[in-house]
């Protein structure tokens, strides 16, 4: 059997979930093919961000572990370009904002340059203490009273700067840019760090980037969320009121709701398929380009690499803006598809280390071994909960209906996610180390 | 006086309670930098066996609390953290020999150690869920404070007062006690002398026919010890939550690299560095400028440099910035 016919079958076998999930409710299926198309949708953004891991951690072996906060920065993307702008938000704070931003930037552009081209010694230390300390009483002082004036403004529904009122599909790609800038600034200070110590300033990155957002309610509402955000598709209701519409899901020998329901959801999986797809074909040719080549040279030989002329930091830092904008557009196509941003329920281990899964379970280095991780293993997060909970009630028969322990285990069954993922992380490593579909 | 109301107000507020979380976090650093000096790598999993320890030890808290055992004014906790470090021994030596021994066989890279540690902690993480649930728990008992505010006011006829609480001696005699008792160990004992040789230069300490298993195991032990003392620590101090313990692996790993992965010395300085950097900065200062300055030039606003949300934010700045003007931490670390 070749290894074509072995992976697509691979693949087959995940799509195969994905229709039992639609057609039969035995076992932990629900025969709801709503509940698929959740799955499924969900399952085409993993894939997506497990593209951009896989980007920097197969093509360049970057331990990125600040996807989390990339994402994120997607979602934020979608408020800033979608939203219809706050009235009265720009004149009330806007310059005063811009000026305290510009402010502050001069002062650490000042600090590095008197780190750069003052000489060492006491003199130099105060000096770059004093400009920083200058520089933030400044940057507050402008910043301050144009955040309370945004934030006057309706604080019930907006209190926030407010978006461009753009389509909300342009959002994506602005993620992906904003994604870009964030990667360019942390990739310049935290590159040339060596390999644990980049895993863990990532981390650290991703944490402030959330805890930015959260406070920084005049941005992105902080924890108060911002919902009713614009979409791509037509809304449910429309539709049902639509009888054009009614009369062609009858035509399926579909009601209303249930029509509707699946058109929507139908209509987000054909936007993200097509993302997907030309993402894929991207990270293929760039596989294969010259440049891909480079990269992987530059991962499993970094001193060869350098040898021959490659300029590693250079490239190190090109990948990464890539992987990080990849997982920024994902980000916002999250958020468009959950039609809010919720700051509150951005967790490392669900959006950083999930991926993370996604990629090593699938196979590290190659895109497809990616996107069917993100697929299956995606799969499994939504569904291990059902799963165990069957598991359960089989291991617990003999102990009776009204055991504590069968309801406490019950009750905490939804915890098994975690462990379940922790234990095919370590069987995948340690039994098939480089994934379902190795890179070749 | 009012000099002394602002010491005592900053003694208070920030000295205290920074003295503490600094203790705290110098004890998980340290087992986070034995790891990575015997075992060369980052612990991932470290805050989630923390988590564990601390659930083990509550669960034999409410045990001996049901059967009326206590420990008269202190926590009854104490009592239950032998039990705690005992299983938290008998997790980590099952999770070396399933898990870890394997890829030492195979001299894996620091990176794969790394990978599989994510593993664990995934596991270690979902274990504490399923058994005690997500939801905050305190279980700290016994007498509260050392020293009441009330009763410090009274005494020294000062406006401010000054509490102590139990938990925050507890904390920083158990810490002085566990840090002399590791540092005779590595530096007295031959098992400790051998895990420094160990560390410093690998293949010399084979030759030396120290036996790298067993080096290996005696840091487990202890590295549990210590992650099993600092939890239990900061949930008697604040609360035991499984979320927060995942979190508390970013001030650590902060701690262990400012001081210089694979250094003690480093860990315990990194800890109380980075403790006092989140509390002066997320401290509200008005309260001790405005007895320091002048009755009308008193500061109008909390003087708050940065809100208390942002406190991780302030121990990656620093990481950061040690990162890049001394790249191996202060006390000099070593680099994999």
């Amino acid at each position: 059997m070749t290894d074509t016919i072995k992976h697509s079958l691979m693949f087959a076998a995940v799509a195969l979930l994905f229709l039992l999930e639609g057609l039969t409710d035995w076992s932990f299926f629900s025969g709801s093919w709503n509940s698929s198309l959740v799955i499924l949708n969900m399952g085409l953004i993993s894939a997506i961000m497990a593209l951009g891991v896989n980007l920097q951690w197969g093509f360049a072996g970057l331990f990125n572990v600040g996807v989390m906060g990339f994402t994120a920065l997607g979602g934020l993307a979608v408020v800033l370009t979608a939203t219809p702008p706050t009235p009265g938000a720009w004149s009330a704070g806007g310059p005063g904002i811009i000026m305290a931003m510009v402010m502050g930037a001069l002062t650490v552009v000042a600090a590095v340059a008197a780190t750069r081209f003052l000489p060492r010694g006491g003199l130099r230390a105060l000096l770059i203490l004093l400009i920083l300390a200058v520089g933030f009483v400044i940057y507050r002082a402008l910043f301050d009273p144009s955040v309370e004036a945004i934030e006057a403004i309706n604080p019930a529904l907006e209190g926030n700067i407010g978006g461009l009122g753009w389509p909300v599909i342009l959002s994506w790609p602005v993620g992906g840019l904003l994604a870009a800038g964030a990667a360019w600034l942390i990739g310049k200070t935290a590159l040339g760090l060596r390999s644990d110590y980049l895993a863990i300033a990532t981390l650290g990155i991703a944490e402030i980037i959330i805890a930015v957002l959260k406070n920084e309610d005049w941005l992105s509402r902080g924890v108060k969320n911002v919902v009713g955000l614009p979409r791509p598709v037509p809304f449910e209701v429309d539709l049902q009121n639509d009888p054009a519409y009614v009369e062609w899901f009858a035509g399926f020998g579909l009601d209303p709701v249930l029509g509707s329901t699946l058109y929507v959801k139908l209509g987000y999986t054909l936007l993200f398929t097509l993302v997907l797809l030309v993402l894929l074909w991207m990270s293929q040719m760039a596989l294969k380009s010259p440049w891909g080549r480079m990269m992987r040279a530059i991962r499993d030989n970094e001193v060869a690499a350098r040898a021959m002329g490659k300029n590693v930091t250079k490239r190190h830092l090109q990948i990464f803006v890539l992987g990080s904008a990849i997982c920024g557009i994902a980000g916002a196509m999250m958020t468009t598809l959950d039609g809010q941003l919720t700051l509150g329920t951005y967790n490392p281990l669900r959006f950083t280390f999930l991926i993370w899964v996604m990629v090593i379970v699938g196979g590290s280095g190659n895109n497809f071994g990616a996107v069917l991780g993100g697929f299956l293993i995606w799969f499994l997060w939504i569904k291990v909960e059902p799963m165990s909970l069957e598991l359960i009630t089989l291991l617990t028969s003999g102990l009776g209906e009204d055991s504590g322990l069968r309801a406490h285990l019950m009750e905490n069954a939804a915890h098994m996610r975690l462990l379940t993922m922790g234990l095919i992380l370590l069987l995948v490593l340690r039994f098939s180390p480089r994934g379902l579909i190795p890179e070749k | 006086m009012d000099f002394l109301n602002a010491i005592v107000a900053l003694t208070n507020f920030v000295m205290i309670p920074a003295v503490a979380y600094g203790s705290q976090l110098a004890l998980g650093a340290l087992g986070v930098t034995l790891i990575y000096s015997i075992l060369r790598f980052s612990n991932f999993a470290h805050g989630d066996t923390m988590a564990f320890g601390t659930m083990i030890t509550i669960l034999v808290t409410w045990d001996f609390q049901s059967r009326g055992i206590g420990f008269g004014p202190l926590p009854t906790a104490l009592l239950a953290l032998p039990l705690g470090i005992v299983a938290t021994m008998a997790l980590m030596l099952i999770t070396d020999r399933t898990v870890y021994r394997f890829y030492r066989a195979q001299k894996a890279k620091p990176v794969v150690f790394v990978m599989v540690s994510l593993g664990v902690m995934f596991m270690m993480n979902g274990l504490v869920r399923l058994i005690i649930g997500t939801e905050d728990q305190r279980f700290t008992d016994g007498e509260r404070f050392i020293i009441k505010a009330r009763v410090f006011k009274e005494m020294t006829g000062l406006r401010e007062g000054l509490a102590i609480k139990t938990t925050q001696g507890i904390t920083v005699v158990t810490a002085i006690v566990v840090v002399a008792l590791l540092f005779w160990f590595l530096n007295k004992t031959r098992t400790g002398k051998s895990m420094r040789a160990y560390s410093d230069n690998e293949d010399l300490a084979l030759l030396s026919g120290i036996n790298p298993e067993r080096v290996v195991m005696y840091t487990w032990l202890i590295v549990a010890t210590l992650a099993t003392i600092a939890g239990v620590l900061y949930g008697l101090d604040k609360s035991f939550k499984p979320f927060t313990y995942f979190q508390l692996l970013l001030p650590i790993f902060a701690a262990a690299i400012v001081g210089g992965l694979g250094s003690p010395q480093g860990a315990i300085a990194g800890g109380f560095i980075i403790a006092f950097s989140e509390v002066t900065i997320t401290y509200a200062w008005k309260k001790v400028l405005g007895y320091l300055m002048p009755e009308n030039m008193g500061p109008d606003g909390l003087v708050q440099l940065l809100s208390t949300d942002y406190k991780f934010a302030v121990s990656f700045a620093i990481l950061i910035i040690v990162l890049l003007f001394k790249p191996t931490g202060l006390f000099k670390g070593k680099s994999v």
